[in-house]
């Protein structure tokens, strides 16, 4: 088994008396991906803004290469460099253009060079195809467009690990594709990533290990094309069964 | 064409004067200007935090100017300052204070509108890249809230500028005072002056507000 990145025990969560995350424990392995589903409200997504310290918890610890992260801690920002996060609304910023959001962080806060930051951009953004917006400002681009060019923000902060909150809830159909597109290349090259998704045909292909959480637990965790076929608890079942439809009309 | 009386204008020095009158009003308007907008980036800052005493105070502060006419906080201070303190402010100075505690409370207004309408997942999405608190004010959110700040600073300066015409009552000599005057002066012999005088005076607002009212609206297309 490869390493082990990123460590989660114990972690309790809630906003005031609500209870979020209840005691989750969670290893993600160098190199793996882990796809988080589960109804709406049932913490996943919290779970995601707990691993990069935007939350603070209430119990346990969430550890990245034996380093603690801790909400309001002084070396938060240096941890969240090495986790990239892409948020259901994209949150490009919108009075800079799409090269200088992607190297905004890079400049400033890893202090590298322009010249190399921007380079690595623009090849980043040509292998998602958006090369020929690199001056143009987010208003100018679509759904799927701003979706890509936040999953490039992030990489070019060379992340050891990727969080990826929901991205195509907020995207037309016919723009879910291109980004998912995005996100499997990623997978294939071996990156590290969680994601929480709707998308089950997507989890499916993507996952190495699928976690199915209700009411801020792990309900059941496993490969997905056994989670899929057949879950062994009776919620994940039930939850499985709102994406799938049979026929009202008879058929001939 | 009709007799607007527009002679009296070049009557012994009455452009001039006119002009005058009209640096009387802008002079007021730039001072409060010039003070008005770092005091109301501080209110605008306090009035987002969320310590409920400062909260209170700043919020009556705000409340008690925008419901005042202006009027009325001309006389407050011009006449009821001798009243109370014993202290003779001149009309201008007056002037001065009013504008300037109106202006600081609407320029607060709008800092915190522009603050708050930052959605909080800018922030975040800010913090995520890795900047820290600092950073992510320089960088991400100064940036918008100013882009957002500055078509509405420039509407409220020409505001601000207009209202000036009510100082005359409390005895400054500005445009309007002064074209009175000349009214005034040459009644039995250009009975038709005020037509001519108050167009004139017109033109000078119009004049220097009209800049501003498109300076504002770019803007705001720029950054809208």
């Amino acid at each position: 088994m490869a390493e082990k990145l990123l460590m989660i025990e114990h972690l309790n969560k809630s906003y005031d008396d609500l209870c979020v995350i209840k005691d989750m424990s969670l290893t993600v392995h160098k190199g793996e991906v882990v796809v988080v589903i589960g109804p709406s409200g049932c913490g996943k997504s919290t779970l995601l803004r707990c691993i990069n310290g935007l939350e603070p918890v209430q119990g346990g610890r969430i550890c990245l290469s034996g380093r603690e992260i801790k909400h309001g801690s002084r070396d938060l920002p240096m941890l969240r460099q090495k986790i990239g996060m892409v948020f259901q609304s994209y949150e490009l910023f919108p009075h800079l253009s799409i090269i200088d959001n992607i190297t905004l962080a890079p400049l400033k806060v890893q202090k590298r060079k322009k010249e190399e930051v921007e380079e690595e951009a623009l090849s980043l953004l040509d292998r998602v195809g958006l090369k020929d917006k690199a001056r143009q400002y987010p208003r100018q681009l679509s759904g799927g467009q701003k979706q890509r060019a936040a999953i490039v923000r992030a990489l070019c902060m060379h992340p050891e690990v990727m969080l990826f909150d929901e991205v195509t809830a907020a995207l037309d159909p016919e723009m879910v594709r291109e980004v998912l597109d995005v996100m499997l290349r990623l997978a294939q090259q071996g990156r590290t990533m969680i994601i929480v998704t709707h998308e089950m045909q997507f989890a499916k292909a993507v996952a190495d290990r699928v976690i199915f959480v209700d009411n801020g637990e792990i309900i059941e965790e496993g490969k997905p094309a056994e989670f899929f076929k057949a879950p062994k608890t009776k919620r994940a079942a039930r939850f499985l069964n709102i994406f799938e439809f049979s026929p009202v009309k008879a058929q001939n | 064409m009709p007799d607007l009386g527009l002679e009296v204008l070049f009557k012994g020095k009455n452009m001039l004067r006119l002009l005058g009158g009209l640096w009387a009003a802008l002079e007021i308007s730039l001072i409060s200007v010039l003070l008005s907008i770092p005091l109301g980036i501080l209110l605008g800052i306090i009035m987002v935090r969320k310590e409920l005493v400062l909260r209170v105070i700043t919020r009556t502060y705000f409340e008690f100017i925008r419901i005042m006419p202006q009027l009325v906080l001309l006389f407050i201070v011009f006449f009821d300052s001798t009243k109370l303190f014993g202290i003779n402010l001149s009309g201008e100075l007056s002037s001065v204070i009013v504008f300037t505690l109106w202006g600081t409370a609407e320029m607060g207004d709008l800092v915190r509108g522009a603050i708050t309408s930052i959605p909080k997942h800018q922030y975040e999405s800010s913090l995520a890249l890795g900047l820290n608190n600092a950073q992510t004010y320089f960088y991400v959110i100064i940036p918008q809230t100013v882009r957002r700040l500055l078509p509405l600073s420039v509407n409220l300066i020409t505001r601000m500028i207009k209202t000036t015409s009510l100082v005359l009552l409390i005895g400054v000599v500005e445009v309007t005072k002064v074209a009175q005057q000349i009214i005034e002066a040459n009644r039995t012999s250009s009975p038709n002056a005020a037509f001519g005088v108050y167009l004139t005076v017109f033109m000078m607002y119009f004049l220097t507000c009209w800049p501003l009212s498109i300076l504002a609206s770019r803007l705001e297309k720029k950054w809208g």
